[in-house]
């Protein structure tokens, strides 16, 4: 292997290199113009991000432990434009005088989980994987307890942690079943010698248990609703847009790619927990108050109608998870953006302060109301057709009772989606938050939100080029 | 540019043209403009149909375009007409445009009322020249989440209620819908091919029968929520009693056709074996809306809510004819769409402007109207007349062809149903002959109604032309069925072939 041959990890190298460059400022700069940190790390960033869309080859590193495609790149430079349009949103938070002595810290760990996503996403063995996954997990859970003083941040840093850990080690036992079972832990391998006998299902169980905490999937949710709520809101967006696109993404190429042998053991299994997944999510939805829990249990439900996709396996299940994931990184953040900067600006967390907000800040309200709707799949913003591509792909292998499962909880969730825009339109309200103008930085993302919401849809162009690299990733 | 298209983007440049305007009186001129604009073009499109059969041209569909649009899935903007599509695209046109008027005192938020208000008929619009699934049922939803606002926001009563039921269950619906959908695409080429959305497409095929069975109530029963099919109408009467006037117009007067429209066009069309095997069990519960709408309506003393129970009775009556599946009773169903359309809509924009005079719509309260508001009263009269079906009026020619075409049955099953329904008929005419002799008939009930004013310009603007519309489909029904006729023939020749009786 030649020197060359590491263009293939360019967004793993760019990150880090963003990461120490970020240390770096932090040492150089005057401690009282610590703000000046956040202009930089986002320039940096940017120009990471940037630079990801630089079509590469497919190849393979490290004797298959690394493998790389059109694919994952473009799957890795979703995740990035996910973390910029988080590092714009953060900016308000980040400038207040308890946060200002950490800064850096905010955005080397974040650059760190991210790192730990793109590993996973690229990883060619089981060994690689499980590193990517910690790298990923344990930074979020110094994200989560970022505001110390906070009890509640404190407690969601530390259930974040105990659960991932406890989810880690189920998720080992059950590689390791299937090591047992097949005598290697590369990808490649396992696939070739995969059948279906009654340890390898088990490993494969344990495995999607372990998974299922990191996607959070009903049952293995209990503690996002908890983490959600007490984490910073900038964190929140980051744990259920980046978070869990990663892991969906990982869950997906790992399901098709090693686990393809046992598809019609798998089916069944992934069958039942969308159904729990959306169910449930959307039972619990429904009475939620604060704009972060319920956030939450909206983000447990998109998860559900992602193994939609995983279901519709191939080609364009792949197409459909990754195509939704993009539209679910536009929508919602668009969402959070609006409660960040209504958080930034009033400290109101509650869906009925909310209440005649369309009154004071049009712009928001609408922008909010374009999430919601594209959250619950309506036309002609682009959620409708991320959600549409999803049920087709389920739908072209036969689950059409799976599809109108899904189709009525889209219908349950626009109960409680059009419950905010209620709150926001309908409702009345002596006090309604003031008019207020969000930060330039902030306005940024969320135009970009914006006419993500728009575009992605409409553009049929996006989706064929995910579809044609799906097409490249799978031959 | 093809014609049709125009009907998508005139709406769409009408509400860019709303965001620019400063208050309501600048909304409404735009919107009046755009709407204004959409009418002319309906008026256009429905010569020149007339004039390209005349011509003797033949084609199912006419200004067919298609433009590839997600090219793995096979999805296309598609769009074409035929008589039907034209039809309600003129019905659609006139409604519309009378609604701008019937709300233009609107002054609450009046640019987002009239931007909704415009989306919804956009959404309508472009469902009627679609021939691609996908994109029509793109077109459906578009048509159906406006509702929401517009009738939580500047509806009356309960409104927030009305409008969350209202959008859930046609959400429920379009769910059903969307398996029906899906079915269809992927059993839209059974000898191997390239799947397809298009409707024309899918109509050469067989579609094996065993699918039909399982999609055929899908998709049946998802427009037909739409089209208010018992035992799934229970959205429409408190929707229609929240919704305001404009509202109330367009869902009762043009949206609940998508329903009916949707049902024959995708669901009877596409899967004809099925569509004749099951249409007891739909003809069934038609009779049931039909006969129970109007008796609901005998029962209700606010005037939204007798419309609207009388909206199902008459919507089910549309359902109940499609499903007789022979010319007659088809021709009478796309009749009684359009008459219904544009009697239903003068009803609520009566209502409307009454309740706005009155400021109750309780029947109880109210007496001798005719002697403060003679033109309302007068114009209510008119509409009472067609709906209860008086010759001369579009209600008597759709009804009529409706039974002589459902009666042309021989067995029995379809004579005892066309008899239960054809009941309604005196039903009607008991709810909408009480109403007038209380409203508007004998002396005046309340001292404050004394001083009321009658109609002003943009009230008799918006209800003449309604009322001209009615009658002259009652005059001269032929050159409507002239429209429809030819259109229906591929659809029947599909449908008859498979049936049984």
């Amino acid at each position: 292997m030649n020197l060359g041959q590491f263009i293939l990890m360019r967004h793993e190298l760019l990150l880090t290199i963003a990461a120490v460059f970020v240390l770096i400022a932090e040492l150089a700069i005057n401690e009282k113009a610590k703000s000046k940190i956040i202009p930089i790390a986002l320039g940096v960033f940017a120009l990471v991000t940037l630079i990801g869309f630089i079509p590469a080859e497919p190849g393979v590193l490290f004797g298959g432990s690394f493998q790389s495609s059109p694919l994952t790149s473009f799957m890795k430079n979703v995740l990035n434009l996910a973390v910029l349009i988080i590092f714009l949103q953060s900016e308000g938070w980040l400038k207040k005088p308890e946060n200002l002595d950490k800064v850096s810290e905010y955005f080397i760990l974040t650059i760190a989980t991210l790192i730990g996503m793109n590993f996973m996403i690229s990883s060619g063995d089981f060994l690689s994987f499980y590193v990517g996954l910690e790298t990923a997990t344990i930074p979020i859970a110094g994200l989560a307890a970022f505001d110390k003083l906070k009890s509640r941040s404190a407690e969601a840093g530390i259930k974040l942690i105990l659960s991932s850990a406890l989810s880690s080690g189920i998720l080992l036992f059950g590689l390791s079943m299937i090591y047992g079972a097949t005598g290697s832990i590369y990808f490649t391998d396992i696939a070739q010698n995969l059948s279906a006998t009654p340890l390898v299902i088990l490993g494969f169980i344990f495995f999607v248990a372990g998974m299922g905490f990191k996607i959070s999937l009903v049952p293995f949710h209990f503690w996002t609703a908890d983490v959600y709520e007490g984490a910073p809101i900038t964190v929140t967006s980051y744990l259920s847009v980046v978070s869990k696109g990663a892991a969906a993404f990982t869950f997906s190429i790992i399901l098709f790619r090693v686990f393809n042998a046992v598809f019609d053991q798998w089916q069944h299994l992934i069958y039942v927990l969308a159904v729990m997944t959306m169910t449930i999510a959307n039972l619990f939805a429904l009475r939620q108050d604060n704009i972060k829990r319920f956030l939450a249990f909206s983000s447990i439900a998109q998860a559900g109608f992602i193994l939609l996709g995983i279901l519709g396996a191939g080609e364009l299940g792949m197409t459909a998870v990754v195509y939704f994931v993009l539209i679910y990184v536009f929508t919602n953040l668009g969402a959070f953006g609006v409660a960040t900067s209504v958080y930034n600006a009033s400290g109101i967390e509650t869906i009925s302060g909310y209440n005649g907000l369309y009154k004071t800040n049009p712009k928001l309200s609408l922008l909010m109301t374009l999430s919601l709707f594209s959250l619950a799949g309506i036309p002609p913003v682009a959620g409708f057709f991320g959600k549409f591509f999803l049920f087709t792909s389920a739908a072209g292998r036969g689950y059409y009772i799976l599809v109108l499962i899904a189709v009525l909880n889209a219908t349950i969730s626009l109960y409680y989606y059009l419950r905010i825009v209620k709150a926001m339109f309908i409702d009345q309200n002596d006090q309604p938050v003031p008019l207020f103008r969000s930060s330039p930085m902030m306005r940024a993302s969320l135009i970009i939100c914006l006419a993500g919401i728009f575009l992605v849809g409409f553009v049929s162009g996006i989706f064929e080029y995910i579809r044609d690299l799906s097409h490249l990733f799978f031959n | 540019m093809n014609i049709l298209s125009l009907f998508v983007v005139v709406p769409i440049l009408t509400i860019v043209g709303i965001l620019f305007t400063k208050d309501f009186k600048g909304a409404r001129v735009v919107s009046a403009i755009g709407m204004g604009i959409q009418l002319v073009l309906a008026a256009a499109l429905v010569l020149m149909y007339l004039g390209a059969r005349k011509a003797g041209v033949n084609d199912e569909m006419l200004w067919t375009a298609d433009y590839t649009w997600f090219k793995s899935l096979n999805i296309h903007y598609a769009i074409g007409v035929d008589g039907i599509a034209v039809a309600m695209i003129g019905l659609t046109a006139i409604v519309v445009f009378a609604g701008i008027f019937a709300s233009w005192e609107v002054q609450y938020l009046s640019r987002e009322f009239f931007i909704s208000l415009i989306l919804l008929a956009t959404g309508v619009f472009g469902f009627f020249i679609s021939l691609d699934l996908f994109t029509m049922f793109l077109f459906y939803e578009v048509a159906v989440i406006p509702m929401y606002l517009l009738i939580g926001v500047w509806g009356s009563g309960p409104k927030e209620a009305s409008a969350m039921k209202l959008t859930l269950m046609l959400m429920g619906g379009s769910a059903l819908l969307m398996v029906g959908l899906f079915g269809l695409y992927y059993n839209s080429a059974p000898d191997g091919g390239m799947l397809t959305w298009n409707i024309l497409e899918i109509a050469k095929v067989n579609i094996p029968v065993a699918a039909q069975r399982f999609f055929f109530p899908f998709t049946f029963i998802g427009f037909g929520v739409l089209g208010a099919l018992f035992p799934f109408h229970t959205w429409s009467p408190d929707g229609h009693a929240s919704a305001p006037t404009a509202v109330s117009m367009l869902h009762a007067g043009v949206l609940m056709k998508l329903g009916g429209y949707g049902c024959f066009r995708v669901a009877m069309f596409l899967m004809p074996e099925a569509a004749n095997e099951m249409a007891w069990i739909f003809i069934i519960l038609t009779t049931i809306s039909v006969v129970y709408g109007a008796f609901g309506a005998i029962w209700q003393k606010d005037l939204k809510f007798i419309n609207a129970y009388s909206s199902v009775s008459h919507c089910g009556l549309v359902i109940f004819a499609l499903l007789m599946m022979n010319k007659t009773a088809m021709d009478g169903a796309i009749l009684q769409m359009i008459s219904h359309g544009l009697m239903t809509a003068l009803f609520f924009a009566l209502i409307g402007m009454i309740y706005g005079r009155t400021h109750t719509r309780d029947i109880r309260e109210m007496g001798g109207l005719m002697k403060v508001i003679p033109f309302l009263a007068v114009v209510y009269m008119i509409a009472g007349f067609a709906s209860l079906g008086l010759p001369g009026l579009s209600g008597f020619v759709a009804e009529m062809t409706v039974f002589v075409g459902s009666f042309q049955h021989q067995d029995v099953f379809h004579r005892v149903v066309t008899i239960i329904a054809a009941s309604s008929i005196v039903v009607t005419a008991v709810y909408i002959l009480r109403v007038v002799g209380i409203i508007l008939l004998g002396p005046v009930k309340d001292k404050h109604h004394l001083g009321l004013t009658d109609a002003v310009w943009y009230e008799k603007l918006s209800t003449v032309m309604l009322v001209l519309a009615i009658a002259a489909i009652g005059i001269a029904p032929l050159w409507l069925s002239d429209t429809i006729q030819g259109s229906l023939e591929p659809i029947i020749a599909k449908l008859t072939v498979f049936n049984p009786f």
